[in-house]
């Protein structure tokens, strides 16, 4: 099963921890909001994803397959 | 089939049990944490969580597949442990022998010495537990005293005026807040608390407390007297490292450790133990030769990769003298909301010069960056606000990180 990221919107506050684990993945916008650029990245990007998972405040980042 | 024993089940017990698992740790974790929940997340419990209705659901880390099989016994504690001889004691006399050691017990809320203080009607919020019980109290209309002007007196006094509550916090310090954010900074704070109508009453403390009904009455050091319905008390903490005593650990603030987190005894490292979370007073060259102990968010997860790192590797037999060479140099972070207003920290600003505080960025009075400095060093920012411009600096803090500011 293909690596799947989902933030949950509902809970993210925006800290953009996940940003610097997965800089491929999460960004922050000009309004500083979270943006998810690739829904499903590349195997290679496991433990960044899972990195930034684990270090987001809000524990708004699952991770799926 | 080896044991990893880890006493203490909150985050960093989490965090050591996935990176054990990941540094490929097969044989049995055994967990022994005192509160009845698996590993959750603490900061909401002063914020969105006390606001609204605490829920574990909602608060409870989530468990990679690589850490199903570990065994949690939860409502159960280990009250002492022999490091010589590979064995821990539990609260109903159980021994458990451990071929690896995790202490991970963090810190209990601290509760000041008052005369008369001894009634219902105080609080602290450290666990979901206390977070649960004060919630129902944060009535609107109820008088709220808060001891101690730190993040976490501030950020209930901020979620307790939210929820129509009168507030008021007493401390000894001059300005909230003051000791890691320094004096402008605090004054700022204490300008916003304010004015969202939260009373101060600071370099005072509690001289008493008398109960006369459903209410107490604090009287203060300088003879005043504020009258309570709920008191929360947010005095800082204590090392929860008792069960240690008689290991010959420096057991004075936390339990010192080397780089590997392992404890020292008269300067020597204790293979197979390691310390971490709020615990774990570490070296940190990042910041200079002293080791810290840091009760920041983000450490739970640096101390608990490192520890499984460092244990499982020596359980392997495989690569331990490369682990222990290995530089561990983690960047404290930490964040505070407290009504419209976003703090987010790097490094540890606490440790900045007198005179070496500016702003780097920004106004005070609205949104900035402000720099922490020894000498010509970046020590730490915190920002009001501006988190995309506050997080551009992350990568400058500590000795040597930085151009100069």
């Amino acid at each position: 099963m293909a690596l799947k990221v989902v933030v949950d919107m509902d809970v993210c506050q925006d800290h953009g921890q996940c940003v610097f684990a997965a800089p491929e993945v999460f960004a922050l916008n000009d309004d500083g909001k979270l943006v998810v650029l690739i829904d499903e990245p590349d195997e290679s990007q496991r433990t960044a994803v899972e990195d930034a998972a684990d270090v987001c405040p809000v524990q708004a980042i699952s991770i799926e397959g | 089939m080896s044991r990893v024993l880890i006493a203490g089940a909150g985050m960093g017990a989490l965090r050591t049990a996935e990176a054990l698992r990941a540094h490929g740790y097969t044989d049995e974790i055994v967990v022994v944490g005192d509160e009845r929940h698996p590993p959750y997340n603490r900061p909401p419990l002063s914020k969105e969580a006390l606001a609204s209705k605490p829920a574990f659901e909602q608060l409870a880390f989530r468990h990679k597949a690589s850490v199903e099989d570990v065994v949690w016994r939860l409502g159960e504690s280990v009250t002492s442990a022999d490091l010589a001889a590979h064995t821990a004691v539990l609260g109903d006399g159980e021994v458990l022998e451990w071929d690896a050691l995790v202490a991970a017990t963090g810190v209990r809320a601290r509760v000041l010495p008052i005369p008369g203080g001894d009634t219902v009607m105080r609080h602290v919020v450290r666990t979901l537990d206390d977070a649960l019980e004060l919630r129902w109290l944060l009535t609107e209309g109820s008088r709220v005293v808060i001891l101690g002007a730190g993040f976490i007196g501030c950020e209930v006094a901020a979620t307790a005026t939210q929820l129509g509550c009168t507030v008021t916090c007493v401390a000894l310090d001059p300005l909230p807040m003051i000791r890691p954010l320094g004096p402008e900074f605090a004054a700022e704070m204490l300008r916003r608390q304010v004015g969202h109508g939260v009373e101060f009453r600071l370099g005072v403390s509690v001289a008493a407390m008398t109960e006369r009904g459903e209410t107490v009455d604090l009287e203060l050091s300088d003879g005043s007297v504020v009258t309570a319905d709920v008191i929360v008390e947010a005095v800082g903490s204590v090392c929860a490292v008792g069960w240690l005593d008689g290991n010959g650990l420096q057991l004075r603030d936390g339990v010192l450790v080397d780089s590997a987190l392992r404890p020292l005894v008269d300067g020597v490292p204790v293979d197979g133990v390691a310390v971490v979370g709020d615990i774990a007073r570490f070296p940190n060259p990042r910041f200079g030769s002293d080791s810290w102990r840091v009760e920041h968010w983000s450490l739970p997860t640096d101390t608990g990769r490192r520890a499984g790192a460092v244990l499982g590797a020596r359980l392997a037999g495989v690569g331990y003298d490369e682990v222990l060479d290995s530089p561990f140099e983690p960047l404290p972070a930490f964040w505070s909301d407290q009504f419209d207003i976003r703090l987010q920290s790097y490094g540890m600003p606490g440790l900045a010069d007198p005179d070496g505080i500016r702003l780097l960025e920004g106004d005070i009075a609205t949104e900035c960056v402000v720099g922490y400095h020894r000498g010509d060093e970046l020590m730490g920012v915190v920002g009001i606000g501006m988190l995309r411009v506050v997080n551009g600096y992350r990568d400058k803090v500590g000795i040597g990180r930085g151009e100069m500011q």
